[in-house]
Formats: C-alpha cells, structure tokens, sequence
C-alpha cells in the first residue's frame, strides 16, 4: 500500500516534471548550439583571413632556451623567434644570408670571418653584435650550463677542451669579435658543411643583458624565455605559453627583414594523439599536423591527396646487432639476417606511410650524397651463409632476442621480421619490448642481441650518419669496430672537396654494409596534413620550413 | 569537529613522509634517469649534465637535500621541462584539472542520483531497468570511447563544439561529459542500492505513517541516508576527478594535471613524479577529511572519533 502510494506520487511527478527537465536539457543544447556559434569560423578560416598560422606542434616543447633544449618540436618553435649567422632557402635548405650579410672563408676552410648586417636588431631595439655571438657561444660551451648540444659546436677550436673543464679561458676558443659587426670563428679542421651547421639553434645567438638579468650566463632553466622576459631576434616574437595547451608568437616589426615576411602570428599547439590531432585537422581547427594515423593514411592519400604530404625524411630505421654477442659476432650470420629481410613487404604491408626500403645506410640525396653501395635481398644466398656459418636449414642456431621499446608500431614491424626469419631461414627470435627509459638503459650498456634504432640527422651531410660508427663512439652501440672505417672517416673530415670527401664517405659505407652491424630497414617518412591554403611550405629531407617564406591564401 | 580535524592533519603528516620517502627511492630503482636519451651525449657533456643535477651526490644525500626544499614548499625543477618548477606546472595544470573535475562531478552527481534515485522508487519497473541499464553500459564503456564518439558526434557531425582545446567555454563540455558519464553510471548505482535499502527502513516508515508528504518522505528523510555510500564514494572518486585524467585530457588536448601525472613516470621527471605523487596524497586526505564531516553531518549516528 505504502509503495503504490510512493508510485504514483513519484509517477505523478514523472509527469509533472519530466517534459520540463527534456526542455531544459533541450534548452541547454540549444543554449550551446548557439554558443557553438562562436566556433562557426574554424581556425584555418580566421587564420587564413588574418594571416595566423595554427600549427600542431606534437607535444610541449621541454622549453625554448636554445642552448638548452635538443628537440624537433623545440626547433619548431624556436625557428620562428631567433636566427642565426646564416639561414635557409625555403626550397632546398642551401645556406642564404642571415643575421651576416656575408662572410669570407680563409686558410683553407679553417677561418671564417661574418659580416653582421647593419639593421639586425633584437626584439628590444638592441643592435645584434658579433659579441652577442661570442657570448652565446661561450655560454653553450660552458661545463656549467650542461648544455646537450654543445658538441655541435665542437667543431670551433679548443672549443670541446673547454666545454670539459680544461681551461676556463675563453679568449682560447677560436671565436672573436674583430668589432661589434665583424665575427671571426676559427676551426679545428675544415668542415665543409659548416654553414648548414649554424642553422641548427644551438649556434643562435642569445641577448646578453636579458640572460644575465635572469640568473645569468650559465644559470639553467632560468626565467627569461617566458614571453614577458623574452628578447629575440627572429622574424617572430613570443606572445603567449600556456604550458600543454598554446604558444603564440606574432611577426616581429623589428626583424630586419619583416617586409618579406607575410604571417602576421603562429600558432604552436601540443597535440600529443595523432587521433586528436587528425580529428582537429578535419574540423579546420590548425592548418598543419605533425603526422597522419597510420589508419587514416590510405583515406587520405587517396581521397585527400591535396591535402596530405609524404616526404622522406633525414632518417633511417634500423635494427643493431651486438657484434659481441655470439653468433652475432659472425659476420655471415648478420649478412643471412640482412639478406632474409623482404624490406618491399615490411614498407608496403607494415608501416603502408610511403616509407623508403632502406638498402643502404644514408638518406638517399643526404646533402648531394647517395650511396653506391647497396645491400640485397636474396634468400639463396641467405641460407647458404647461415650453412657455412653452421647453422644448415637454422638447425642449431640459438634462440636471439629482438628488444624494441614499447610501441605498437615498433611491435608490428619487429613481428613481421620474426615471420620472415621464421619462414626462411627457419630460426627462432623472440621479442622483447621494454619502457622507454629502460629500453635506452639496455641499448646503453649493450645489454641486447638485435635492438631497435632509429637516427635522425643532425644536418645535412653524410657525415651525421656515418661519423657516429667510429670505434667507441658514443651512438655506436654495437661494439663494431673497424680501423679502416675509422681511417675513412677521419680521412673524409680532413678532406674538403666535395667529391673526394664523398668518394670516403662512400668507401666508409660499403665497409659499414659489408660488416653489418646495423641493418637498415627503412628511411623515415613525413607525413602530415595540410591545409590547401598553406604557401611557401616546401617539401625537404631536414623538414624545415622558414616561416618568413610561408604565407596562407585566404577565400 | 575541531580537535577532530587537527587530529587528522597531524596524522597525515608522517603518512605524507612516508609517501614521499617511499617514491624518491622507488622513482630511482627504475632503470633510466632523466637524462638518457636515444642520442647519447658526448661524457663530458654527461658529467657535466650530472653535476649541474647533483646526481654525483650520494643518494641520501640528495634525499636530504630534497627533503629540505620539500619542507620549505619547494618542489624542485621539472627536470623535463626546462625552465619550469613543479609549484609552477602544479599551479598552472591544478585550475584546469580542477574546473573539468568540478563540472564532471556535478554532472556526475546530478546525473547519478537522480537517476538512482528514480530507479529505486520505481523498482523492477521500467523506469529502473532503463536508467540501470545505461548506468551498466556506462560504467562498461571507458573514456576512451566514450570521448571519441562523443567528438565525432558532436564535433565533427554536428558541428557543436570544438573536437578539442581549452579556449573556450563551450570546450568544457565534451571532457566534462565523457569524465562525468562515467562517475555517473557509478553513482546511479551506489544511489540506487543505498535508497533501496533505506526506503524499507524504520524511520521511513515513521515517517510515511506520521503523514509526511512522499515528497518530503523520500527527498529529506530518505535521500539524506540513502545517499551515504555515494558519499563514501565521493571521496576518493573527486580526488580522482578534480587531479586529472589522463586519458580525457589526452583525448580533448585539456592542459590539466593527469598527463603530467603519467608521463613525468615515462620521462623519469623525478621531481615531477614526486611532486604530483605528494599533490595527489594530501588531496586525496583532505577530501577523505571532508568526506568522514559530511558523513558526520548526514548520519547522526556516527560520531567523530
């Protein structure tokens, strides 16, 4: 009796209020519909309207102190608000005038003198002077600062003994200010590809007097890359850094070459899910991705094809061998391993992004250099090494362990690997995933038998790929050693004409894919989306893009 | 009330030590440290990087002189994000997290016990199975999919809202939803089993006998008790909620405290593990506080201790 009352009073007020709560929500949706309005002009229209740039920038940069950070999201960002002695030519990236008007190469390719432009000025009004590169480049240089990239810069005389604490003199390092316009940087041997060098940030100047008002020279992490602190003397300015959400920058009026350039603001948000940032590209909410989803890729490449773009990258991916580690100390086995791998199957099946099959080790077209040497795919011969290895048909040949960091990606081209090995050679690999941190930590202290790689170019030249297999160096992480390698290298970054170098470069790699203690599987690919009103954002191996050439075309 | 609260805060006192002593020492049992990366960097440069950290201090060493900043506020430097304290990253990512938290629960709370509510008045009718079965298939679908078809549906088909981003007010809505649907489905239940059990109780009875107006039966004597167990729940479940998710925060690019949570374990960001360990284990005390007062003050029975 008690409960019929409770029913019907409470069906009573179902009644009675339902209908008002279905209006009231219906009511709220209406109400944000209309809110919704404001959200009718997506991004890439208002940027395209007002020349504002919405770029997905992957994820937050770890800050934008140049001679701190060492990333590809942080050169994204601090690309647009400092410049160096020279900068790139949008389309092929060769070195063009940057904050030097010119420059003079003496003794050799030993001694460079930079002539500053007159009307380079810092984001305050302040003039940029040769001192002010001094200063930057002591302060990277400085043991106290611990600043990562500071062996780029090795390449300056005496630099690395004082980056080591040898001396703490740095009139001894080979750079001078000959006046406020006139820089002299002195090198240790010629380096041919020098001037690409200087535009990767970590030889940008920095403002003195802002750093020092901030915890000064060799004070890390300090204060002074924050937007209201920030002084720079790129084509951008800092506006605004809401950590994980948006840094804004706007074009600077100051830049010594503002009229070229059309932005009048960039807009870098980190996105960290691809599925996030793909859905953000679809509803016009930035105008560029940093990537596709590997599920979406064939949806755009074939229905979207204007506004997708695959591009082969400075980069190769890899698997290591541990020549230590028997029998993987027997160059006949790594050569079978190599020689199994059907890389057409794993670029067209596996990671289907337009990737390159990697028959060699450097890019193809790495600064003009592409490699003669050439690894095959032939399992005949494949099986016969493994045989005369002793290991006929796989009989007998121990169980290895293929370590990868955790990543669905690196999962499923490492399982594709497994089968075909499994397939034609008839052995057994297991997989072995790791966390990052401890995947690096294996790799480190050659703790592995086949380990993932990946290496991205520092520059354009042969030589980031190559000069890194040397005996001991510290990304050699196979245990490989060659003296004849070695002598090639050494020989190659002594040498300076283009072709004699190159023709090293081309024996050091022959002897590098002979010996095979890395096995390359394929060159990396950019792939990202863009939106069609984008100009002035050229297709390169380095993937940089000067955001004082890019402009948008509005409708 | 009173002795009662500054009993429990000096309790959590050492349990916050002990919190903090026990992940300093877990954080670098893992293998790694902040600074390795796939590039390995000349030794100088490693030293160099090891000094400035003051890794080459002996461990307890360096416990001590963490400990020391941590008893002046001090959480230390992000070593991930250069140029950023913890008390800085807190500050700036806590508001949001706490803003899609506070959103989430009341449409979690709202949702939840009205829906439970109605569901055990109606009992075995089809105004208990309907919300109960949604409440069923909301606590079976996970964020991860509530989200994206949220997005899809609402961002991309009709166009409502932004798919992402934390610019404007209307972007609350689909990270508050798909966080709050969740809880929601959680609560619906809690409300549901609770209500139940207090409407064949005793004093409601009484109080049905006394006359009282089913209205005043069910929405002050009975959802006061019958709303205990969700209360119970609220706790941990707001601090949960108001720390962040990193899942919907990923999902919606919401700058909030979740994934700086998971990824400072990712990047051994040992100050940042430490100081978010700490910020997550004071709040989750204090609101345990706050939630043992209000079952004080909804259950007379019960008594602070």
């Amino acid at each position: 009796m008690q409960n019929d009352i409770t029913h019907r009073c409470i069906n009573d007020w179902m009644r009675r209020f339902y209908p008002i709560i279905i209006k009231s929500f219906l009511t709220t949706a209406l109400c944000l519909s209309i809110g919704g309005c404001g959200i009718q002009e997506t991004n890439v229209e208002r940027g395209n309207r007002e020349q504002i740039l919405f770029i997905g920038n992957g994820s937050e940069p770890e800050g934008l102190d140049p001679h701190i950070v060492t990333g590809v999201t942080e050169h994204n960002i601090i690309s647009a608000l400092f410049e160096g002695l020279v900068s790139e030519d949008p389309i092929d990236l060769h070195p063009v005038p940057g904050v030097a008007q010119n420059w003079e190469v003496f003794d050799e390719g030993k001694r460079y003198i930079f002539y500053l432009r007159e009307d380079a000025v810092w984001s305050n009004g302040d003039t940029v002077t040769a001192h002010d590169f001094v200063y930057s480049y002591e302060r990277i240089l400085s043991p106290a600062l611990a600043a990562e990239y500071a062996y780029m810069l090795y390449a300056i005389k005496n630099a690395r003994a004082f980056n080591a604490g040898e001396f703490t003199d740095f009139s001894r390092v080979g750079a001078k200010a000959l006046d406020d316009k006139k820089l002299e940087i002195i090198l240790e041997s010629q380096i041919p590809y020098f001037l690409e060098l200087q535009s990767h940030y970590s030889w940008w100047p920095v403002h003195p007097p802002t750093v020092e008002k901030f915890g000064g020279m060799t004070e890390r992490g300090t204060k002074w890359t924050r937007p209201d602190n920030i002084v720079s003397n790129g084509p951008f300015t800092l506006t605004d850094w809401k950590i994980n959400q948006r840094i804004s920058v706007k074009k600077n009026p100051r830049y010594w070459d503002a009229e070229k350039v059309r932005l009048k603001g960039i807009n870098f948000l980190p996105i960290d899910s691809r599925d996030t940032e793909e859905r953000a590209f679809r509803v016009g909410y930035i105008h560029l991705t940093q990537t596709i989803p590997l599920h979406r890729v064939d949806y755009y490449r074939n229905e979207r094809s204007e506004s997708s773009r695959f591009d082969t990258y400075l980069g190769t991916y890899c698997y290591l061998f541990n020549v230590n580690s028997p029998p993987l100390n027997d160059i006949r086995v790594r050569k079978a391993l190599s020689l199994s791998l059907n890389r057409e199957e794993i670029t067209q099946y596996v990671t289907r992004a337009g990737q390159q099959s990697a028959y060699h080790f450097t890019p193809p077209d790495t600064g003009g250099y592409n490699a003669r040497a050439r690894i095959e795919y032939d399992i005949e011969k494949a099986r016969d090494l493994l045989a005369e290895a002793g290991y006929p048909e796989g009989a007998g040949f121990p169980a290895l362990e293929l370590l990868y960091n955790t990543s669905e990606s690196h999962r499923t081209v490492a399982e594709a690997i497994q089968q075909m090995w499994k397939k034609t050679l008839n052995i057994e690999i297991k997989l072995l995933n790791q966390e990052w941190k401890v995947f690096l930590n294996s790799m480190h202290s050659k703790n592995y038998q086949i380990g993932r790689f990946g290496w991205i170019g520092d520059y354009n030249d042969p030589n980031t790929f190559l000069d890194m297999w040397v005996t001991d160096g510290g990304n050699n992480r196979t245990g490989w050693s060659n003296r004849e390698y070695d002598k090639l290298i050494s020989l190659a970054s002594k040498t300076l004409a283009k072709e004699e170098r190159f023709n090293h470069f081309q024996d050091a790699e022959a002897i590098l894919l002979e010996e095979l203690p890395v096995m390359p599987i394929y060159f990396y690919v950019r792939s990202l989306l863009i939106q069609p009103s984008v100009r002035g954002w050229h297709s390169n191996i380095l993937d940089h893009h000067p955001y004082k050439y890019v402009s948008l075309e509005g409708k | 009330m009173f002795t009662f609260i500054c009993r429990r805060i000096v309790h959590a006192i050492p349990v916050i030590l002990i919190i903090a002593t026990v992940t300093f020492f877990l954080i670098r049992l893992a293998p790694g440290d902040p600074l390795s990366d796939e590039k390995a960097v000349p030794p100088e440069i490693r030293v160099n990087l090891e000094t400035h950290y003051g890794f080459d201090d002996p461990l307890w060493l360096q416990y001590f002189h963490y400990m020391g900043n941590l008893f002046q506020g001090d959480l230390g430097p992000s070593f991930k994000y250069i140029g950023w304290t913890v008390n800085e990253l807190i500050a700036q990512s806590f508001p949001v997290s706490l803003e899609l938290g506070l959103l989430a629960l009341i449409i979690a709370v709202l949702l939840g016990t009205i829906s439970g509510t109605i569901a055990a008045v109606n009992k075995n009718s089809s105004l208990d199975y309907l919300p109960m079965s949604i409440a069923t298939v909301g606590i079976c679908m996970p964020t991860f999919v509530m989200g994206p078809i949220l997005v899809l549906f609402f961002g991309l088909y009709l166009g409502w809202f932004n798919p992402l981003g934390w610019e404007l007010w209307s972007d609350r809505v689909l990270p508050a939803l798909t966080l709050g649907i969740y809880y929601a489905a959680y609560i619906a239940r809690l409300t549901r089993s609770g209500m139940l059990e207090i409407l064949n109780s005793d004093y409601i009875r009484t109080a049905r006998a006394k006359g009282l107006s089913e209205w005043r039966v069910i929405l002050v004597h009975g959802i006061k008790t019958g709303l205990l167990p969700v209360v119970a729940f609220l706790g941990p479940a707001s601090a949960g909620l108001i720390s962040g998710s990193f899942v919907v925060e990923t999902i919606f690019q919401v700058p909030g405290l979740g994934r700086f949570f998971v990824m400072a374990a990712f990047n051994r960001d040992y100050t940042m593990v430490l100081g978010t360990v700490l910020f997550y284990a004071t709040l989750i005390i204090l609101l345990n506080l706050i939630v043992d007062i209000i079952q004080v003050i909804l259950n007379p029975r019960l008594k602070y201790e």
